[in-house]
């Protein structure tokens, strides 16, 4: 997994951290049951505190996108757990909004905008 | 007014996901004065084991006296120190060969060999483990036969490491560690001590005036001021509890001034410390009048310089 922590942005480590993992795991890089960097490599490898890692990765806990198993590690909770597929579904909500205000744009009307939307559906 | 109240935040909370509540270390109420009028008060915090403290502070705060009193050095007037549960002064030989140090300063005798130091050392700790001392040595790129005297300051330090890392010391506790090493011989310090701590069996207790190496592998800062506890805790809660806010001379009105922790006055604006939480609210009021006060994070730096400047005296040396 790719995590690029930037020390001038401003954005707290731990925000950073919960940003790229969240989005890799929304990507499908890191997959369901897949096991996260244990706390002290992930801290020794950025030299950063392992507190700032355990607040990242509690965080995500409670947001329902990993899951602490004591003494084994955390690791990326089933697709099927409620937060991920509402944070999926926001995901998509999100894209929906760009291609409706580009159908705006180019004037296509909703019914043609909803007839694009199942042949991509379909292709998927 | 006092503005260097003391602001403690326990790290309870932050550690959930750790080891447990194992301490390395415990000081409670630890008090000492001297005939000079210097007093470290009624200090009190916890190291948990598996994680690094950083000991910060200005000069002449007390970073070495409370040092000197955890390491039985110095008598303390008030107050317990427990290292693995055990009492400091009941315990003394027990507590003794459990704490290892590094000092600012090499503490070998300058005409040994590394080699001789490390003999000598077998007869000092009952727990020595001369195997545990060669694979060090070879990991440090030290050399038996080399005179201590003839070391680099990098290279003394690396051997009153791998001393205390010989007798299985499970505190460790170093005083100005990195004072006088280059970039490299730092970071090889900091990773070398992230392992140590790796198995959540030990702690490291380390103070220092280099706050990049606290940014980089602090978990927790116990900052000191004037002999007297100003916030012991999580590095980020403490970085997270403070905002600098920055604007020109006619900004700084009294309510702000009864807000700040601390400000630095030029003639061309000024720099104050204030509480994060209070920090929207001032960002907010000074959209609605005339300038734009700047609100940014603080670092640690900015921290220890702006507590140490008292809102309420106008005119400092600075000035």
């Amino acid at each position: 997994m790719r995590l690029v922590i930037s020390s001038v942005s401003g954005e707290p480590m731990y925000e950073q951290i919960k940003q790229q993992i969240r989005s890799a795991v929304l990507s499908g890089e890191l997959k369901p049951g897949e096991a996260l960097p244990s706390l002290r490599k992930l801290a020794r490898e950025l030299r950063i505190s392992v507190l700032t890692v355990t607040r990242a990765y509690n965080e995500l806990a409670d947001e329902g996108v990993v899951q602490n198993i004591q003494g084994k590690g955390t690791f990326v909770m089933d697709k099927g757990s409620e937060s991920m597929k509402r944070q999926l579904a926001d995901r998509a909500r999100a894209a929906l909004a760009d291609a409706a205000a580009a159908a705006k744009a180019a004037d296509i009307p909703l019914i043609d905008l909803m007839g694009m939307l199942e042949e991509t559906y379909q292709q998927e | 007014m006092n503005v260097m109240a003391p602001f403690v935040a326990t790290s309870s909370n932050a550690t959930t996901n750790g080891p447990g509540n194992l301490m390395a270390l415990s000081v409670t109420g630890l008090t000492k004065r001297y005939k000079s009028g210097f007093m470290l008060d009624d200090i009190t915090f916890d190291l948990p084991a598996g994680y690094i403290m950083g000991l910060i502070g200005p000069n002449g705060a007390g970073k070495s006296t409370l040092i000197r009193l955890i390491l039985n050095m110095t008598r303390r007037d008030a107050g317990s120190i427990d290292v693995f549960g055990l009492d400091a002064i009941a315990d003394e030989e027990t507590v003794k060969g459990r704490i290892g140090v590094v000092f600012d300063a090499n503490c070998f005798i300058d005409a040994w060999t590394v080699g001789k130091t490390g003999r000598a050392m077998r007869d000092m700790y009952s727990a020595w483990d001369a195997a545990r001392f060669d694979d060090c040595l070879r990991r440090f790129g030290l050399d038996r036969s080399t005179r201590v005297g003839a070391l680099s300051r990098g290279m003394q330090m690396r051997l009153m490491l791998a001393v205390a890392l010989s007798h299985h010391a499970r505190l460790l506790i170093l005083d100005e560690p990195t004072a006088g090493l280059d970039v490299l011989a730092r970071d090889d310090l900091m990773d070398l001590l992230r392992d140590y701590v790796a198995d959540c069996e030990a702690g490291v207790l380390f103070s220092t005036h280099i706050t990049a190496d606290l940014e980089r592998s602090a978990d927790l800062i116990t900052y000191i001021t004037g002999g007297r506890l100003y916030y012991t805790g999580p590095k980020d809660e403490f970085e997270d509890s403070f905002r600098i806010v920055r604007g020109g001379p006619d900004d700084l009105t009294d309510g702000l001034v009864a807000l700040a922790l601390g400000i630095r006055r030029y003639d061309t604006g000024f720099d104050a410390l204030v509480r994060a939480e209070r920090a929207g609210a001032l960002a907010a009021a000074s959209r609605t009048g005339g300038h734009v006060l700047v609100v940014e994070p603080a670092g640690i730096d900015d921290i220890v310089r702006l507590t140490n400047m008292p809102a309420d005296i106008e005119e400092g040396w600075q000035s």
